[in-house]
């Protein structure tokens, strides 16, 4: 009897995952167009500085950096969940949270620093659509360390019940999802600018 | 069903995140060091970009570990597809009207 309702526990999940998934697939064509659109109107500066000359490439290394060893961490800290390990995923999640929060910070500086200098989204197709692009990715690590912080909360409470694991699982697909984006806005945004 | 949406092994996050960074740093370097041609430059970038990203979908998303039948590829491809249509043929119409709106002396 418990077995059938592990099994048909594991089912439940496995659709849960699926479902998610398949979310992420859909996002990742809303970021496609965001990256046609950019790759459409990156020469268009109307006369203003091009990306060569606005982006500093160590910096934006330094972002994924941190957002590449976020994913990590993030993968390490379920593994603990499946160990049943409670301090671990919750070790791991904070160092994965502490590495998100510096990735929005530094990405903010960049972004105040832009605006700050006169080129802000308002100043040509570019920059908008470098803004819409860029500024996407954030929001979306935004929504995620909020959501993981929305996640923990019952953990550190109540400690790992199968409800959070799946939930977890969720946000660990996501937050890797996230990174592989990054790969993309570095490569296309930044690389191909300097 | 599978389990295996769930897990990866210590190893697979290891292998996956080493590679990541080597590949990162590679075309870090690649670009700051200034040594290709433009149009060498950016197909290499875009190969190390698209071998990484390869890479993070197998190891950190661990697709292709499900049983049969394989839906979670099925999406993925459809979703490589819509993209390459999106992505490609954005830039195929734009660059035919900037052509095509040239002025002519």
């Amino acid at each position: 009897m418990m077995h059938a309702k592990a099994i048909h526990m594991e089912e439940m999940h496995s659709r849960t995952y699926f479902g998610f998934w398949t979310y992420l697939m859909t996002d990742c064509v809303l970021f496609a167009t965001l990256f046609a659109t950019y790759a459409v109107l990156h020469n268009n500066t109307y006369g203003g500085p091009s990306g060569r000359e606005l982006f500093s490439l160590p910096f934006a290394l330094t972002e994924s950096l941190i957002l590449l060893t976020s994913s990590f961490t993030c993968g390490l800290s379920m593994l603990g969940a499946h160990r049943n390990e409670k301090s671990k995923v919750i070790g791991w999640f904070a160092v994965t949270f502490l590495l998100g929060i510096c990735f929005l910070a530094m990405e903010w500086h960049e972004f105040a620093k832009l605006v700050r200098e006169g080129n802000s989204w308002r100043s040509n197709a570019f920059l908008s659509s470098y803004f819409t692009l860029v500024g996407t990715h954030g929001l979306h690590v935004a929504i995620g360390l909020l959501w993981m912080v929305i996640l923990l909360i019952p953990v550190m409470r109540r400690g790992l019940r199968p409800v959070s694991i799946k939930r977890l699982t969720c946000l660990r697909l996501f937050w890797h999802f996230l990174d592989v984006v990054w790969i993309f806005i570095f490569t296309f945004v930044y690389l191909k600018a300097g | 069903m599978n389990t295996s949406d769930t897990q990866g092994t210590v190893k697979s996050y290891v292998l996956g995140f080493l590679f990541s960074l080597l590949l990162t740093l590679a075309s870090f370097f690649v670009v700051f060091q200034g040594v290709l041609a433009k149009r060498a430059l950016s197909y290499t970038i875009i190969g190390l970009a698209l071998l990484q990203a390869l890479i993070q979908v197998f190891l950190f998303l661990h697709l292709g570990k499900e049983d049969k039948p394989r839906w979670k590829v099925l999406t993925f491809l459809f979703m490589l597809s819509v993209v390459l249509i999106i992505v490609l043929g954005s830039l195929w119409i734009m660059s035919n009207l900037d052509y095509n709106l040239m002025p002519r002396s």
